[in-house]
């Protein structure tokens, strides 16, 4: 009995010792940095680097000795690792080389009427659209549908899981524009190519649309899917505060410039400095932080971008040279930056954290997807409704002197399940959405962003809500992720790599 | 021929059409074993066949390609890889975090649940509730508790605005604060039990030596207890090696989430679709759940005799 009495008392203690001293670390650990592997002549002791390499430290550019770099440095190889071991950098890699079905170039005239299709969609207001505007569908051919709402956060990993099943569950599939890749290479879409030629799709959508949402692989002619909703990253920000006399004149005073719209990615770091103030539970900056799907992933592409970064060559898949450029490295620096201005918890932020964040009034400006915008804009679900302005993601001068300017891509494209026994049915519908005038219609509905080129010329259009003018002048900017069929491996390396450093940053 | 065959009683043609006992026993055994095959063993080694191979279920099923066999190149990967002996060791902490705080905690309100004062059956029930809530719905609801600017946490405590959720500094203790307040009832309850089970003439016995509180709870109590103890440390441990929904639900699973084991193999079975390297760390976790479960169990066999 002695022997189990201390051999309970000893693991008591040991737990307690344990927790204790976890608790001690606790309060000593650093914010956890991401795994880097730095330059070679970073990483070098100190009295080696004093000893051997003096000169050639003056040859490495200081960009290249920062910890911004030493990230995208890991990403770059981890990505070309990729890319390496699924044989894209052999010769003779074509990669077009791949089977698919081919559905027809017109749907069916007649069909049976009492039958229904079924579209699967992540759950939001597009959606709800999406479904109300079907009625119309059903009314002309007698086909019923049915629009399956998924929540975004599970909303990928759901559609993918069912095709990978091979289910018939749904008909069509509105998926994410990265994802085209994925499903045309894994044989889970029709392809849909001579229905899109012979229907004039590519000359009534916008060429920027039909290249990211519904072309795989990129330049090669194939398509996918129609583009049903198009979006990008945008700005709302607090008229009201941006054109307040004091702040106005406080704001040259500090900056020597006079406070407005943001006409540089500087300006808006400049503005969200000016503004925060945490002891009075006023923040600079309301942006995304959330890195479990791509929400991080597609902010910090735009500001790697606008200084003149990029991902990749998205024809060579070379990576190298491009996401450890210097604009990148200056974009993610300014990410990080910007993030110190957010309010508390923003570390997992997405849509809805950045919208209750401005309608609570705690931040004069904040960034989302021109489609969650309409919440902004309704006096009903934003007490600042009336003072709101919009604007564009601004140019930027790059780390070599020119002028960019980019947004991120978001939206997504509609597109036939090879595993469905409604195909006809499923084309049927994607001919009557690509009409001119389902287009119209679907172009004024709130949230719904077509990517209809006459629809989005059109004044009705761009005078439906305040910043459709914006959304315009977006689709004209905007790009997108790798659409290759490993993006999700990318992503999520990505958005962990450097959801630590831009969160981590904060902490 | 049997016994029961050469009975002329007119019962026994009834009984020798029906089932023998043996027949229908299997029958009932059956379907549990067929569901056992196709839910549990087939997995099992369908998985444990893949982590021996480069898989990926997002492509086509293509022999030799997809999957095609490396070996223990998986196992080795995971073990050479250094990011990956750190999710050990926030797992590990995770582990020692929660269950040494849900045993302290679960045995001492156990203790005072032994005194008799009113309202104590109302009280009980109380304290069992938070287990009897879905994991998942726990860490949202604590998720809305730790909010940094409204959450209820910081208010009560009076801890101004710390980030409970997405700090890596503290969101894996804000973790196991809260599966600490959802198992502790567990703890509690078999440590009800194994109270509930000492025979009270050890106690009057003590009592007649004049023994003291300390003695009493040292000689009587905690050696009674101690099996049922056991049980609980195992069912805790293992469960906390698991932990993925209250994670989930407070952290999300980004890279700012307490990185641990379980949370790890979601994202490279279920988001990268890396399902071999995701069965091969579904395997290490096995074993050592295994291997830490068997040191208790001994224990327990020798608490029990």
């Amino acid at each position: 009995m002695k022997s189990k009495l201390s051999l309970m008392i000893a693991v008591v203690l040991t737990m307690t010792l344990v927790v204790s001293l976890s608790l001690i670390g606790c309060k000593a650990e650093k914010p956890k940095v991401v795994e880097t592997a730095a330059p070679a002549e970073t990483t070098a002791p100190a009295e080696e680097v004093a000893e051997t390499t003096a000169p050639v430290e003056e040859e490495v550019p200081a960009w290249q000795q920062s910890e911004a770099y030493a990230v995208l440095q890991v990403v770059t190889e981890k990505w070309e690792a990729i890319f390496e071991k699924d044989g894209y950098y052999d010769p003779g890699f074509d990669a077009n080389d791949f089977e698919s079905v081919q559905a027809p170039s017109s749907a069916p005239e007649e069909v049976e009427a009492g039958q229904f299709i079924t579209i699967n969609w992540a759950q939001w207001a597009p959606a709800d659209n999406l479904d109300a505007l079907s009625k119309d569908f059903t009314a002309e051919t007698g086909i019923r549908v049915i629009v399956e709402q998924v929540p975004w956060e599970t909303f990928v990993s759901k559609y993918n899981t069912e095709m990978i099943a091979g289910s018939d569950a749904w008909d069509i599939i509105v998926a994410d524009s990265q994802d085209v890749g994925n499903m045309a290479v894994n044989g889970h879409f029709v392809e849909i190519t001579d229905f899109v030629v012979a229907q004039g799709v590519l000359d009534r959508f916008t060429p920027a649309s039909m290249y990211y949402y519904s072309e795989y692989p990129k330049g090669a002619g194939r398509y996918w899917s129609i583009p049903v909703e198009g979006d990008a990253l945008g700005w709302a920000y607090r008229m009201d505060l941006f054109e307040d006399p004091d702040n106005m004149t406080a704001f040259e005073a500090e900056y020597g410039y006079a406070l407005g719209v943001p006409q540089s990615w500087d300006q808006i770091l400049d503005i969200a400095e000016f503004f925060h103030d945490p002891d009075n539970d006023f923040y600079g900056v309301a942006i995304y932080g959330d890195n479990g799907y791509d929400s991080l992933a597609m902010f910090a592409m735009q500001t790697i971008r606008a200084y003149g970064g990029d991902l990749g060559n998205f024809e060579t898949f070379n990576v190298d040279g491009y996401l450890n450029s210097e604009g990148a490295v200056k974009g993610l620096e300014y990410y990080r930056d910007l993030f110190q201005y957010t309010p508390p918890g923003f570390g997992d932020a997405f849509f809805i954290a950045t919208n209750d964040a401005f309608v609570n009034g705690i931040v004069p400006m904040t960034t989302n997807y021109f489609a969650f915008f309409p919440g902004l804009a309704t006096a009903a679900t934003n007490p600042y409704a009336d003072v709101t302005g919009y604007f564009t993601s601004p140019p930027q001068t790059t780390v070599a002197g020119d002028l960019k300017q980019t947004t991120a891509l978001g939206g997504q494209g509609a597109s036939i399940v090879k595993y469905s026994k409604k195909q006809d049915l499923a084309l049927k519908w994607l001919e009557w959405f690509a009409r001119d005038d389902t287009q119209a219609k679907w172009g004024m509905m709130p949230g719904s962003f077509t990517c209809h080129a006459a629809t989005l010329e059109s004044d009705e259009f761009l005078s439906a809500w305040p910043f459709n003018p914006n959304m315009k002048e977006s689709f004209e900017i905007f790009e997108d992720w790798w659409a290759v069929p490993q993006y999700d491996e990318m992503l999520r390396i990505f958005s962990e790599d450097l959801g630590t450093y831009v969160i981590a940053g904060k902490q | 021929m049997s016994n029961l065959s050469r009975n002329n009683n007119p019962g026994t043609f009834l009984y020798r059409r029906s089932l023998r006992d043996s027949t229908l026993l299997k029958i009932f055994i059956l379907p549990v074993i067929i569901l056992l095959i196709v839910m549990n063993i087939f997995p099992l080694f369908y998985s444990l066949f893949l982590s021996f191979s480069d898989y990926s279920a997002k492509m086509s099923f293509n022999w030799g390609r997809n999957p095609e066999m490396i070996g223990g190149e998986n196992f080795s990967s995971i073990l050479r890889d250094k990011v990956m002996w750190q999710r050990f060791i926030t797992t590990a902490k995770f582990v020692l975090l929660t269950v040494s705080g849900q045993m302290l905690l679960g045995f001492g309100l156990a203790l005072l649940l032994q005194a008799k004062f009113p309202g104590k059956g109302f009280i009980t029930t109380l304290l069992i509730l938070p287990m009897t809530m879905s994991p998942i719905i726990v860490g949202v609801m604590w998720k809305l508790f730790y909010n940094p600017n409204w959450g209820m946490f910081n208010y009560l405590l009076g801890l101004g605005k710390i980030d409970w959720t997405t700090n890596t500094q503290y969101n894996l203790y804000a973790c196991a604060i809260t599966d600490i307040w959802m198992w502790t009832p567990f703890v509690m309850l078999l440590s009800i039990a194994g109270l509930s089970a000492v025979p009270k003439y050890l106690y009057e016995a003590a009592e007649i030596d004049r023994a003291s509180w300390w003695f009493k709870f040292s000689r009587i109590t905690l050696p009674m207890v101690f099996p049922l103890l056991l049980i609980a440390l195992i069912f805790r441990t293992m469960e906390a090696f698991k932990i993925f929904d209250v994670i989930m639900g407070i952290a999300g699973r980004g890279a700012t989430a307490p990185q641990v084991l379980s949370l790890y193999l979601y994202n490279v079975g279920f988001v990268t679709w890396k399902t071999s390297y995701g069965s091969a760390i579904g395997y290490i976790m096995l074993i050592m759940i295994i291997a830490i479960t068997s040191i208790f169990i001994k224990y327990l066999n020798k608490a029990k005799t």
